[in-house]
């Protein structure tokens, strides 16, 4: 807390965004730029600004999707609700490596088709060698699941209450929203991959093309933070569908699941299926050591 | 003299720069070879994974997952507990009642080898110990029967199903085995036990994987179905 006393210090950011401001006042005000130019110039990071301003941003979003793709588009703005904590269970024993999820999961969050982006990559391993992440093959392709001696581990982001990407980040682009969901703020993400590189799963896919996806293909149902269509050169992660989970509705890949080898709830609600697993089996965390503590937890029902 | 001799001998002699020159030369080689190949030598030509799908490639399931009405209007209420189950998965060769056709029919409850009826029944679910006659009940064969003698209908199949996996039942009620669909935090949408396991023979049955995601040496031209890459490859034809 800054002593009331204190003079007001202008410091090289808040010099920074008042001479941008100055500028792209006069910039606009000569060329009569469009509404949303000015917006846009000025858009800060997400975590920073006000919810009026945010919802302005959103408008102008709504109304660009709407014209680009065809279709009323929405775009949620919802917040975490206090005393909710996402956790994440999925049943190895169960699994069968039906890639359900990974397509689901294209399907709502509106992952590029061309070039393809998975949030979900599914591990083939070795029964006998038990999980042996160097030994797993993501591109085994047999007429039928389960094969033998096979079993399967979908690794998507593990929403890490202790997450290396959002520490990495040199733009603060990315960031652990309240509910406990790593977010990334596509406008403000400078695709510098170190995020990519501090992750230990995997889990952080880079847009290296423009994305394309065909406008009837397009889910309109989004969040701003989510699975709004991401422009070339960002980075993008799985979100636990949070358009989705902060309407209260399960994440598609819980939902698609054949076997229902995917669990979701509330880690601070006791009687939550999340926390009842957590209890009751056997649960690990993917690379504990490295201290990332993730909320996504593997357990084994039998 | 014998200086300048111990200097020569630490120069290398022309067979030495010959050899070097030869491994510098193939290294060069196999460089350009895999810059010119993009570097995806060493993948299997048989391998998978150099064809781009999408969702769109399988209308044949269901992504976009609507729930039932029912489970929709419940959801305002955010009343944990709500929970509501499909109808039972009939197959559509028999019809519901079963009374209507068993109610003329005489009971024979010997054990034996249906021919005339239900004879695509496979019962692949301990065969030696059990008989149709175990769950279904005899005088009313619009119920199944408990083992107290209690009648159940077919809506509410899982409790025979409970009465032996009582484990597996115990995880289905807290929502750990079996899927649910709608709200982690109010109306769900159950499944019976039915709709996953075949009661006759409950082994979960195989069932073909979605297509492996795309490598990276062929990102750049998976999603062009007219490259030579996509021709090779087999299978998941939309």
């Amino acid at each position: 807390m800054k002593k009331n006393g204190d003079p007001p210090r202008i410091d090289r950011r808040v010099f920074m965004a008042g001479g941008t401001t100055a500028m792209a006042a006069i910039a606009a005000g000569i060329t009569g730029a469009p509404a949303g130019f000015i917006e846009n110039l000025l858009h800060k990071n997400f975590k920073e600004i006000s919810p009026e301003r945010l919802q302005r941003i959103v408008q102008e979003m709504e109304a660009d999707y709407t014209a680009k793709y065809g279709k009323t588009v929405t775009v949620s703005t919802t917040g975490a609700q206090p005393g909710v904590v996402f956790g994440y269970g999925l049943d190895l024993s169960r699994c069968v490596g039906c890639r359900r999820c990974v397509y689901a999961c294209v399907d709502e969050n509106n992952q590029s088709r061309d070039p393809q982006i998975h949030w979900i990559r599914v591990l083939k391993m070795d029964k006998s060698k038990g999980i042996h992440l160097e030994g797993s093959d993501p591109y085994y392709d047999p007429e039928e699941v389960p094969e033998e001696n096979a079993f399967y581990m979908p690794v998507a982001c593990q929403q890490c209450s202790n997450p290396p990407c959002t520490k990495v980040c040199p733009v603060e682009a990315t960031w652990q929203e309240p509910d406990g969901i790593v977010v990334v703020d596509y406008d403000q993400c400078i695709g510098c991959r170190c995020c990519m590189a501090a992750c230990p799963y995997g889990a952080r896919h880079f847009n290296w093309a423009e994305p394309e996806i065909a406008a009837d293909e397009v889910n309109p149902d989004m969040h701003y933070l989510g699975n709004r269509p991401r422009p070339k050169g960002v980075v993008e992660k799985c979100t636990f569908c949070i358009q989705r989970v902060r309407k209260g509705r399960y994440p598609a890949c819980v939902e698609i699941c054949p076997v229902g080898a995917r669990k979701f709830g509330n880690l601070l609600d006791e009687e939550s299926e999340i926390r009842v697993l957590m209890r009751e089996k056997r649960v690990f965390v993917l690379k504990e050591d490295l201290n990332t503590q993730p909320k996504f937890y593997y357990f084994y029902a039998t | 003299m014998k200086e300048s001799e111990e200097r020569q001998d630490l120069l290398p002699g022309w067979s030495a720069l010959v050899v070097m020159l030869t491994i510098f030369a193939a290294l060069s080689v196999i460089t350009l070879m895999t810059l010119l190949h993009g570097g995806d030598d060493h993948i299997d030509p048989e391998a998978h994974g150099r064809v781009a799908y999408g969702p769109a490639d399988f209308p044949e399931i269901d992504f976009e997952m609507q729930l039932q009405p029912h489970v929709e209007e419940a959801a305002g209420e955010r009343e944990a507990g709500t929970f509501t189950v499909p109808p039972p998965p009939f197959s559509d060769d028999f019809i519901f009642p079963c009374s209507e056709c068993h109610a003329d029919l005489e009971t024979d409850t010997e054990r034996r080898e249906l021919e005339a009826f239900h004879e695509d029944i496979v019962l692949n679910h301990g065969p030696e110990e059990r008989w149709c006659l175990d769950c279904h009940n005899t005088d009313d064969r619009d119920n199944l029967r408990l083992v107290s003698g209690e009648l159940v209908g077919f809506d509410e199949s899982y409790k025979l199903c409970g009465q032996c996996h009582g484990t597996i039942f115990r995880d289905w009620r807290a929502g750990i085995h079996g899927r649910r669909r709608g709200y982690w935090d109010g109306a769900k949408e159950y499944l019976l036990c039915a709709h996953c396991h075949d009661p006759h023979a409950p082994k979960y049955k195989p069932i073909a994987p979605l297509p492996p995601p795309v490598r990276p040496q062929f990102l750049a031209q998976a999603a062009d179905p007219e490259s030579e890459h996509a021709e090779a490859e087999e299978g998941h034809e939309p």
